[in-house]
């Protein structure tokens, strides 16, 4: 369709999405990395401190079979040093730069098509239904877990439980958009927007009832887990605002490019 | 937006939108890359294990708890 035009304006495709998507989505793995090694990483340190401390408690059965299970081929240690620099900024980045480009082609899906909604507030509110959706309710169920807690037996209930239920409230998510955008017709925009998002609360409510609850927590200290717990939030909420301000800013610009494109082509044709 | 410049009547407020039958092999490709990318930060090696060992979940360790993704 756009190609009648070659090599002028950025035409609204999924690549000119995907591409400003990828961007914010490291910019914003860059800025969540300075959050969590600001405000996450001391509580980090101090639970390992703990797991150290009741480490020094084992049997000689114990720490005999640790041995033995670090000494199995594959099995290697990494100093705290590297893990909090280039680690965390590792998964930071990867995380961050994969959502930026998910919630960019979702927002290609939806620009245009919401009602009268502009191209900045569709993805506006895409990027703040992703964090909901993605990290926050999520987080409500089962809320991040600093190193300690946490018993290694049952991992793969607890994977199992938290991505069944990331899976619902995502696909939640979408259904809310799709009924929401089809409200459009028979409802004004509040009322709309407001129906889709009480029907996603009781969709996810539901699935938190249903799935098990978190894993204990032992005697884990309470004001530890707390900060670790709010440096966790703060990180996924930098994340998830730097792809929101940042994609809004730049599919904003795009779309008023593919609009002043739109209607010149208009006015010629008119001519 | 070609079919806007056909039809010069059409109000130049139509707002341009992404073809959807376009956008779907972009969400089916990049949609298993970003999927495949977050597996690897969020739960490698813990409860499936891509490679055997330890050192992806070692590596990203700080990242898998302060994401709120489920460690050990």
């Amino acid at each position: 369709m756009d190609s009648q035009v070659p090599g002028r304006k950025p035409a609204l495709t999924p690549a000119a999405f995907l591409v400003r998507g990828l961007l914010a989505g490291l910019l914003a793995g860059l800025i969540a990395f300075a959050v969590a090694f600001a405000f996450g990483e001391p509580h980090v340190d101090d639970a390992i401190a703990l797991e150290e401390a009741a480490a020094a408690h084992l049997t000689h059965e114990e720490v005999a079979a640790e041995e033995a299970a670090a000494a199995e081929p594959g099995m290697v240690e990494i100093s705290r040093e590297r893990q909090k620099s280039w680690g965390l900024l590792t998964g930071t980045a990867a995380v961050g730069t994969a959502l930026g480009g998910l919630v960019a082609l979702a927002s290609a899906a939806v620009v245009g098509r919401l009602g009268r909604l502009s191209a900045r507030g569709a993805t506006l509110l895409v990027a703040g239904a992703g964090f909901v959706a993605v990290a926050l309710v999520p987080f409500l169920k089962y809320p991040a877990t600093p190193p300690a807690v946490g018993d290694p037996d049952t991992i793969n209930g607890r994977t199992v439980e938290y991505f069944a239920l990331l899976l619902v409230s995502v696909l939640a998510a979408i259904a809310a958009v799709v009924i929401g955008r089809r409200l459009l017709t028979r409802f004004d925009g509040v009322t709309a927007t407001l129906v889709a998002a009480a029907g996603y609360v009781a969709v996810v409510s539901v699935a938190g009832l249903l799935l098990p609850g978190p894993e204990s927590l032992g005697s884990f200290p309470a004001d530890t887990l707390w900060s670790f717990r709010r440096a966790s939030v703060l990180t996924l909420a930098s994340l998830w605002a730097t792809i929101a301000v940042v994609l809004t800013i730049l599919v904003g610009r795009l779309h008023d490019a593919a609009t002043a494109d739109a209607e010149r082509r208009a006015l010629a044709a008119s001519l | 937006m070609s079919q806007s410049s056909a039809a010069p009547l059409v109000p130049a407020v139509e707002l341009p939108a992404v073809p959807l039958l376009q956008l779907g092999t972009w969400v089916v490709f990049y949609g298993l890359l970003a999927m495949l990318a977050i597996f690897f930060v969020s739960a490698d090696q813990g409860a499936i294990s891509l490679p055997a060992g330890n050192a992806v979940h070692e590596w990203v360790h700080d990242a898998r708890h302060l994401l709120g993704y489920p460690c050990h």
